[in-house]
């Protein structure tokens, strides 16, 4: 991809558009001036010679954030690889990804972190930001290096969904990572509860016989993790809540004044467990989808301001990996970039407003990983991302980037998608190329 | 939701006429359907009663009994099944051959739909794999499921509602109890699914709460958690073999206390109807979930439910490969 991408600078007039930025409280229609990469004010004087762009009826919005997506590298290249995901993370409007620390080798130390910043300057595409592993090997029994990985570039640490030894290294994990103020991002699940599981627990799974995990094995973990949030007082951001009661014991924390943060997969904002119907392996996904009532919450948590980020859980996988009976199959979709176009569509049902949607795709990402977001202003360098809510477009491999293909929309007609891709002042995707 | 299930399920095993093609869930099948099937596997009940037990519908056609889970009733009845019905028989333990290899799944379905077969009979420890292998795998081969995981075992609910029709005739008003390991039976699944298809009155479960599945009321049915209370008045008394593993499990104390409380004993059995019939899906523990001198007392037609085996899978393999080659021939002609 470095190869075939203008190092120019993009100097170009988007005429036209709905300009969206949530940090700066911005929703309007205006033309949007881009000289040398960076944004001028469209009054300055050379923005009349600008070579225009008709992007009517677009919408323009910084760069989107991602936590957590699974970019494959290091790792086996079969799932995918840092060209083929990153290509995908801009072909869906993402300019900065925080990617997992589940990789081969695990991010646990500052030397990986390093050859991975190295693997991503070479492919040169959308920005890396490290998150690292929280225990050695996220095997859960001895601390991470984390002071060294903090200063090798990772904004945040996490075990994923891998479990602790005990609530005794997780204390001492929150309270090394409290010393140190690296934020700690959290799955929570109880692992005793959901061994075994596949399946929300519920009148789906026992209609279909799929070994259930219930609510339970969620919301137990969440109030312990937000007890010793509390006593540690570490900053912690709980990832892919799944269920009604999550949401509320969330609002509660925050309430009460704890540094605690939130997000939740697109994926468990538009599916429920009904999608298991037909055994249909591409809605395995980590946490389960659950009930109507559980998404109709986090949807309400969106809406609310509750809930802070809505991410990808993008996680690529070759066509094997979903060929086999729904348990013996992997979990996880691949989503980075249909996302927008399924966000775009809760919008239009008006669940939420276009504002929470992009605050919860682009600042509020970014806040939770203590960055500065990316922003529509004079003198910014653009990055930013250009969205056709009416461009009519199939997923499939052929339009697709990503090596993984396992996402129910594929080959299924959707509308809206993201045209255009600028990060680094320069263009990094085109939809018409 | 229950809809979207039924109608993936119908999609799969139906043709487009509504014939038969795979056998895999009772789920999504239509009362005609069944009752179909409960008649063809009556009138093989009378050539089994014959000297010569075989008919010629499979002449030429190959079935092969893929098990992926250990058995040897369901497995024997199938063989006996298919060979009946004239069908050159294959049967492979797949456990022990070419998977623990490390050949996947879908390479061995492959190889042996490449040897031509005409019908799989599949166990499978995976809740689905049955339905995986039908819509995703081999869908040009007649797939019947000898028991999915913890989801479907629809020829053991066949053979189940065969003998309750033989012993009871007309579903409409019978008051039916399961007892036992609801929570990982797919065989109280499949029964539950075939008694509402058939217009069984009135459907009890009855089991302690760490052996129901959450939301087991959504499968219509009543829920007991006191034996009495479920038995009460009965004409039929289904108990399900309890797995000697519940124990590690936490799901349960003890066999004994199992006993005390949910064994199907003399003493129990007369809560039910008086003329109640007695069934278990088999193998027995005897002394868990039944005691013998019931098992094998005036009201137990455990023994009848294996004869009625041969006879349902007699009819369903024949049906759905007649199935299966029309959908076929309509292919190669459109």
């Amino acid at each position: 991809m470095s190869a075939d991408r203008s190092p120019v600078p993009a100097s170009v007039l988007l005429t036209g558009a709905r300009l969206i930025d949530p940090s700066r409280d911005l929703d309007t229609r205006a033309d949007l001036a881009i000289l040398d990469g960076r944004i001028v004010a469209p009054d300055h004087p050379d923005a009349a010679k600008l070579p225009r762009h008709d992007v009517s009826g677009c919408v323009i919005t910084p760069g989107l954030v991602d936590i957590g997506a699974h970019l494959r590298e290091p790792g086996p290249r079969y799932k995918g690889s840092l060209e083929s995901e990153s290509a995908a993370a801009l072909a869906g409007g993402y300019t900065r990804i925080a990617p997992r620390p589940d990789t081969s080798p695990v991010l646990d130390s500052a030397a990986h972190v390093r050859t991975l910043r190295d693997r991503a300057a070479e492919v040169d595409g959308v920005r890396l930001i490290p998150l690292g592993a929280l225990t050695q090997g996220l095997e859960g029994q001895l601390l991470a290096n984390m002071a060294g990985l903090k200063s090798a570039g990772c904004v945040a640490l996490t075990n994923l969904r891998r479990p602790l030894a005990d609530t005794r290294v997780l204390r001492r994990c929150l309270e090394y990572a409290a010393t140190f103020d690296i934020p700690v991002i959290f799955h929570p699940e109880d692992g005793a509860l959901a061994a075994g599981g596949c399946a929300h627990e519920g009148s789906v799974a026992s209609r279909l016989g799929l070994p259930g995990i219930p609510a339970t094995a969620e919301t137990t973990a969440l109030a312990q993790w937000l007890l010793l949030i509390e006593q540690t007082g570490v900053r912690a951001h709980a990832a892919h809540l799944s269920c009604a009661r999550s949401v509320s014991l969330i609002e509660e924390a925050k309430q009460r004044g704890l540094p605690v943060t939130c997000d939740v997969t697109m994926a468990h904002l538009h599916w429920s467990d009904a999608a298991l119907g037909g055994f249909d392996t591409l809605f395995h996904l980590q946490p389960p989808l659950r009930t109507r009532v559980d998404r109709d919450a986090l949807r309400d948590g969106i809406k609310r301001g509750v809930i802070d980020a809505i991410v990808s859980g993008h996680l690529p996988h070759e066509q094997a990996a979903k060929m086999a009976p729904f348990a013996a199959s992997e979990p996880g979709m691949s989503t980075l970039e249909t996302l927008w176009a399924q966000g775009w569509a809760l919008v239009e049902e008006g669940l939420f407003d276009a504002t929470t949607l992009i605050r919860c795709l682009t600042s509020g990402p970014a806040h939770v990983l203590g960055l500065e977001s990316a922003v529509l202003a004079p003198d910014a360098l653009a990055e930013l991302a250009v969205f056709d809510p009416a461009h009519r477009w199939t997923p499939a491999d052929t339009t697709l980037h990503s090596a993984g293909l396992n996402t129910p929309l594929l080959n299924q007609p959707l509308n809206g998608r993201c045209i255009l891709t600028l990060t680094g002042g320069e263009v990094r995707f085109n939809a018409n190329n | 939701m229950i809809d979207a299930a039924s109608s993936a399920a119908a999609r799969v095993q139906l043709t487009s006429d509504g014939r038969l093609r795979h056998f895999i869930d009772i789920e999504g099948l239509p009362r005609e359907l069944l009752t179909e099937i409960l008649d063809t596997a009556d009138s093989f009940r009378g050539v089994q009663d014959a000297q010569v037990k075989k008919v010629p519908l499979l002449r030429g056609r190959t079935v092969a009994n893929l098990f992926f889970e250990n058995s040897t009733r369901t497995r024997a009845t199938f063989e006996l099944a298919a060979k009946r019905l004239s069908a050159d028989v294959l049967s492979l333990d797949i456990q022990t051959s070419s998977t623990a290899k490390g050949e996947t799944l879908l390479d061995t379905l492959n190889n042996l739909e490449a040897m031509q077969a005409d019908a799989f009979v599949v166990r499978h420890s995976d809740s689905g794999a049955a339905h995986f292998i039908a819509s995703q795998v081999t869908p040009n081969v007649a797939i019947i499921n000898a028991g999915d995981g913890r989801h479907a075992h629809p020829t053991q609910a066949m053979l189940d509602m065969l003998t309750i029709r033989r012993h009871k005739g007309a579903f409409e008003n019978l008051k039916v109890a399961i007892i036992g390991d609801i929570l990982h039976s797919r065989v109280a699944r499949s029964q539950v699914l075939a008694l509402n298809t058939l217009g069984v009155a009135e459907i009890r479960v009855i089991a302690p709460r760490t052996l129901l599945p959450v939301d087991v009321e959504d499968w219509r049915c009543q829920v007991f958690t006191r034996l009495q209370e479920g038995l009460e008045d009965a004409d039929v008394v289904i108990a399900l073999r309890l797995q000697k593993e519940r124990m590690d499990g936490a799901l349960l104390p003890s066999e004994n206390e199992f006993y005390r409380h949910y064994g199907l004993t003399q003493e129990s059995l007369a809560w039910a109807h008086p003329e109640a019939i007695v069934m278990h899906p088999g193998p027995i523990n005897r002394g868990v979930e039944i005691e013998s001198a019931v098992a094998d007392g005036p009201q137990a037609v455990i023994l009848d439910q294996v004869t009625n085996g041969i006879a349902v899978r007699m009819a369903v393999l024949s049906m759905a490969v007649s199935g299966q080659t029309q959908s076929r021939a309509r292919q190669r002609a459109s």
